[in-house]
């Protein structure tokens, strides 16, 4: 019969051709694949918000580039650290700094959105609703 | 494998960090060049964490703690001084 030709000979080109060993793949490769995937994740993540912050036309909308996607392209560098360290002590620091990251981030977009409004930095044409303009 | 992905992680901050610095020499006003330099900062952890990640040591983390800090520290006190100084 015809299948059990052709299946040692797929298999055999097969396993050389996508060098994938199911057997001897290891949770080691597995977080190293994880954490290359989110390290090039992370970075790309950066590169929108800078075009973001280039590209966008006011104030507004450069703080949002910026706040947005810049937080979570530093969390996926700072998994993609983890995932290739793999230590307790290590972790622990690296979660330190995500939470800085995270608890800092909205206060200083916050306080540049708010200076931005009280300085007219805006385009007017560009918000859906302007809940401030009857104060 | 390290050095392909080492070599696409640092194209891609470079481009990054290159950008923010775009913002940063043109920016209107002083807030834009404020979100310029916090993206710059964060870009920057993003770098010295992916070396660290790369090259599988965590002697910079502590500078990674710092650079977090250091950024909304700035930025926050720069906007304070630029909304005294145009009201």
């Amino acid at each position: 019969m015809t299948p059990p030709a052709a299946g040692p000979g797929g298999t055999v080109s097969g396993g050389t051709a996508t060098a994938v060993d199911w057997a001897a793949l290891t949770v080691t490769d597995v977080a190293d694949w994880l954490g290359a995937v989110s390290l090039v994740a992370g970075a790309l993540l950066s590169l929108a918000a800078a075009v973001g912050v280039l590209r966008f036309p006011d104030t507004l909308s450069r703080m949002h580039a910026a706040t947005k996607p810049q937080v979570l392209g530093v969390l996926l560098l700072l998994l993609g650290l983890v995932l290739r360290l793999r230590t307790l002590s290590d972790l622990g620091m690296v979660a330190l700094v995500g939470v800085f990251q995270l608890a800092t981030a909205p206060v200083a977009a916050q306080m540049i959105g708010r200076a931005a409004y009280r300085t007219g930095r805006f385009d007017p044409g560009l918000l859906d609703a302007d809940e401030l303009a009857d104060r | 494998m390290t050095f392909l992905l080492g070599l696409m992680i640092a194209g891609l901050l470079s481009v990054a960090a290159l950008l923010a610095l775009v913002r940063l020499y043109r920016g209107p006003s002083l807030l834009d060049r404020v979100v310029a330099a916090d993206m710059l900062l964060a870009t920057m952890v993003g770098a010295v964490g992916a070396e660290a990640a790369l090259n599988r040591h965590a002697s910079t983390l502590p500078v990674l703690v710092v650079l977090a800090l250091l950024g909304f520290v700035g930025s926050v006190s720069l906007v304070r001084f630029a909304v005294r100084e145009q009201s």
